[in-house]
């Protein structure tokens, strides 16, 4: 049988500085015909450069500098510029991460979307039409002649997704490339998509090669999966026993650094994989994972190992064997880090005896609107919190949802519409420029994005901006940072090492307070992992305040005393971490949870504009579990469930606990 | 790091005529100033390689000596205009408001009118004279290079460093020139190649119309004006300076693209 794809030997180099770096080294895989394949690794391992490969779309600067890729048996290398087009408009079909830019802007989706017929089939006119919109539909968009009319902007990013897809599996390819289909997208459309991808491949049969970052999306969507690392297939095999057992220590590395479900920084640190991936084009004479390996020999770092065949599978790597002992599977009987140090506990701030002060931070009926022409946007609708000394106050929700605008408004980087903010009891002013230095040192905040949250024509010591040489070295010291960073630049460092700088920069000033926003979304999972560690030593030693933003629940289950969830910048819930998850919870707080589980129910639809929010309660329109007319004329209170804990929604508490199967 | 071919060009071009500035009287095989009415008008020859004009002068040598007027002026009229731009364009891109809204109507409305016809009336109105020309020409650029920096102020003040820089209590002083001034500093100096290609042209485009560089100074959009119409019989009293010009803006605008080319790199 042909494969759909195969690559056989295939090294690709870049040329950068005058230099070839090879980003790709002898790879081997091979996927059959209906197959769905997991290309799965960090970033910078060359999954993406391996996709644009397939579709001989490389950089420039970029080519196979050896061994051949097949697409359906035919080697890609050889194909003119006319077969090459031929390939790409009636065999194979691409996914990009945002599906925002796949898509024209300027033409409506039924003129882009026609044009796929046109092109593949030699339709015109109503027939391509027709052919999208029931393609449309296929994609499970629900009013595909609504879609047909519109243009991108008008749609969500699920939706837009959708479409993409939709175009991508119009020409109905032998093999269809999905580059991170869904992490552009929130949790609960990501599900949805998921879901959808694996619903397409039963009806159509097409071959996936489906590249993520994500351990877990693979194993929802792929039969089989390849892990890369620095460029070289480090293991292969069926996706469960892969990811239930791995065969090489990067894999079960990967697999740790996930905080999982349970997990909490008071029992647990969390593992990481230490040291950073070798630079592009770096030639080890062993094992190109022997730096970070925890059971690496002499013999890994003298000896590069093969792919090794075992059995279905393939390792590379000479200890299989011991490699399966470090899973997360194994861990759970015997809890011994092999890492990061033995699982210390670490003293906890704001339990019970802490609790009881007054809070060290209030913000009150906070409210903010922006309006643009005739729009108004309720960004943030009057919520309340406070936060305790030493607590983190987890914030979670989907984007549009105001989690950044109200970490923006109490840091004081936008002036609330209404409400007032209080540190430690004393009245702070609405801007930041009018707050007083130390209140602006008493209140910090971590960025999204180190890499715009650091000036790039600085130093980092100067980005630090430590008050003595003395301070300065401490401080790096404290977020792990060599004193040979200092005089870098931020583009010298890793996406990891530059938010450790910004970690720092934060703490320079002694914060009582510390806003992190979403600090490890940009970052890979091992790296992740060591950031939520710093941030919960740091926590420990200095008794700081955490709000804590984040879209991934497990992150903050891990670090979260308390947690509040906001939907259209309203808060819809919030109490004590264990309460929420242990329920009952605001149905819309299910869904979020739901999101992440495969077996249960998804949440339908996308947000509704937060510009044109629904009369009522802001989640009936999604809400599996409206209960009538109620939740469509009257906006729920937030009311109380017991233990500070508090949900606003019509049901009561006690009916929410019950769980409830629920018809799709 | 290697540098692009285009920035070498460009700098050995700019490089020749920045010599013939400095060094001038001492590179001409003729006295520039003198007269010789019995040689009038002879053409391009082993004594006279650019032959010579009306007044029997050198051509070669005026063509020389003309590099240092519009090399004094032209450098100081784009750095006028580069510095005030600038600064109106760190203001405007990161104060907003009402500040920006009335000096953005103003740099709109100046751009409705020809430059050339903004730069006469100034000239005109206050007098010509090198340093006259310097602040006209610097004065007319500072809008265009504002609005060029504003936008990518625009951008940068987007960024998390500069909330993180307000949230360390610096004030909006600070966070233009030491935060953000760095990282538009290398679309300020393309930019500034551009408009010094730029104010060449206009340089010589008003020495053309006589309100530029003034008689006796052998200056090219002087000597081009003097003697356009005899260009039917006796074309090398035009064509060399016409070539010296389009020669410097060429070597400016070579540096500005290979400028651009490293700074993106």
């Amino acid at each position: 049988m042909t494969a759909a794809l195969a690559f056989q030997g295939v090294d690709v180099t870049y040329r950068a500085g005058g230099e070839d770096r090879r980003v790709l080294r002898d790879l081997n895989l091979a996927i059959a015909p209906g197959e769905a394949y997991g290309l799965v690794g960090e970033s910078g391992c060359g999954k993406s450069t391996a996709a644009f490969a397939a579709v001989r779309y490389l950089a420039r600067n970029g080519q196979v500098s050896r061994g051949q890729i097949l697409v359906d048996g035919q080697n890609i290398a050889g194909l003119s510029p006319r077969e090459l087009r031929q390939l790409r408009s009636h065999k194979v079909a691409m996914v990009y991460q945002d599906p925002s830019r796949a898509l024209n802007p300027s033409l409506r989706i039924g003129r882009q979307m026609a044009e796929v017929f046109e092109v593949s089939e030699g339709l015109t006119g109503k027939p391509a039409f027709d052919r999208a919109e029931a393609m449309l539909a296929r994609v499970q968009i629900a009013s595909p002649d609504r879609v047909m009319t519109a243009y991108p902007h008008e749609l969500s990013g699920g939706m837009q997704q959708r479409v993409v897809i939709a175009m991508a599996l119009s020409i109905n390819p032998t093999l269809l490339i999905l580059d991170e289909p869904t992490t552009a997208l929130d949790a609960t459309v990501e599900a949805e998509i998921v879901a959808l991808i694996a619903e397409l491949r039963r009806e159509f049969s097409t071959a996936l090669l489906f590249i993520s970052h994500n351990l877990n999306l693979i194993a929802r969507t792929c039969e089989r999966v390849g892990v890369l690392y620095a460029g070289e297939l480090v293991e292969e095999g069926p996706t469960a026993a892969v990811i239930g057992d791995p065969r090489h220590p990067y894999t079960a590395g990967l697999l740790r650094s996930v905080p999982r479900p349970g997990l909490n920084k008071a029992t647990a640190r969390l593992d990481t994989i230490p040291g950073s991936p070798p630079p592009a084009g770096a030639m080890p004479v062993g094992c190109i994972f022997a730096d970070r390996c925890p059971i690496a020999t002499d013999r890994c770092r003298a000896e590069a190992p093969p792919l090794a065949d075992l059995g279905s599978r393939l390792s590379r790597c000479f200890y299989p064997e011991q490699a399966a002992d470090l899973s997360p599977s194994s861990l759970r009987h015997s809890r011994r880090s092999l890492s990061s140090g033995s699982p210390k506990a670490r003293p906890v701030g704001g339990n019970d005896e802490e609790r009881d002060g007054r809070p060290v931070l209030q913000a009150t009926n906070l409210s903010k609107i922006f309006s643009a022409g005739d729009k108004i946007l309720h960004a943030v609708n009057n919520i309340s919190v406070d936060l305790h000394k030493g607590e983190t106050l987890g914030i979670v929700g989907e984007s549009g949802s105001g989690k950044s605008t109200l970490a923006r408004l109490i840091v004081g980087l936008i002036p609330p519409t209404e409400g007032a903010i209080s540190l430690d009891t004393e009245h702070l002013a609405a801007k930041a420029t009018r707050r007083s230095s130390s209140q602006l040192n008493m209140l910090q905040m971590i960025f999204q994005n180190p890499g715009a949250a650091l000036n790039r024509s600085k130093t980092i010591r100067r980005i630090i901006g430590a008050p003595s040489e003395e301070r300065l070295r401490a401080l790096a010291h404290d977020v792990r940072l060599a004193d040979t960073v200092l005089n870098q630049k931020p583009r010298q460092l890793s996406g990891g090492m530059q938010q450790r700088v910004a970690i720092a920069r934060a703490f320079a000033g002694e914060p009582e307070i510390v806003i992190c926003d979403e600090p490890t979304s940009a970052l890979d999972v091992s790296v992740q992992a060591a950031i939520l560690n710093l941030l919960a030593d740091l926590q420990a030693e200095r008794g700081v305040s955490y709000l804590f933003i984040s879209h991934d629940l497990n992150i903050v289950h891990y670090l979260a005393d308390r947690i509040a969830v906001l939907y259209l910048g309203r808060l819809v819930e919030i109490g004590p971490t264990e309460a929420i998850f242990s329920g009952p919870r605001h149905p819309y707080t299910e869904a979020l949870l739901a999101a992440a589980d495969p077996d249960r129910a998804r949440l339908k639809g996308d947000p509704p504009s937060a510009t044109d929010p629904p009369p009522g309660c802001a989640f009936q329109t999604r809400c599996p579990r409206k209960i009538g007319r109620i939740c469509e004329e009257q906006e729920p209170e937030l009311i109380d469930a017991g233990g500070e804990h508090a949900i606003r929604c019509h049901i009561p508490a006690t009916e929410l606990n019950e769980p409830r199967p629920i018809q799709e | 790091m290697r540098r692009p071919p285009t920035l070498i060009a460009g700098l050995a071009i700019l490089g020749l005529w920045i010599a013939a500035a400095l060094l001038g009287r001492h590179l001409t095989p003729h006295d520039p100033y003198a007269d010789d009415l019995l040689h009038t008008l002879t053409p391009p020859s082993g004594t006279h390689w650019f032959g010579t004009d009306q007044l029997g002068r050198d051509v070669f040598s005026r063509v020389i000596v003309g590099a240092r007027d519009i090399l004094i002026v032209t450098p100081l009229a784009t750095l006028l205009g580069v510095v005030a731009g600038t600064i109106l364009g760190l203001f405007t891109g990161y104060l907003r408001g009402a500040f920006d809204a009335v000096a953005g109507r103003i740099i709109e409305a100046m751009q409705a009118v020809p430059l050339v016809i903004v730069a006469l009336l100034a000239l005109a109105a206050v007098g010509t004279s090198n340093l006259t020309v310097i602040l006209v020409i610097g004065l007319v650029f500072m809008p265009l290079i504002a609005r060029t920096v504003r936008t990518a102020v625009l951008a940068e003040a987007d960024l998390d460093y500069v909330a993180a820089a307000q949230l360390r209590g610096d004030g909006p002083l600070r966070i233009m020139f030491g935060e953000i001034l760095p990282n538009v500093l290398p679309l300020v100096l393309v930019e500034a190649t551009v408009r010094f290609g730029y104010a060449i042209f206009f340089v010589a485009s008003l020495s053309f119309l006589g309100f530029g560089i003034q008689p006796p100074s052998p200056d090219w959009g002087l000597a081009i004006a003097e003697n356009y119409s005899l260009i039917g019989s006796y074309w090398w009293v035009v064509m060399f300076d016409v070539l010296a010009t389009a020669s410097l803006v060429l070597g400016v605008n070579l540096t500005a693209d290979g400028l651009q080319t490293v700074f993106e790199r």
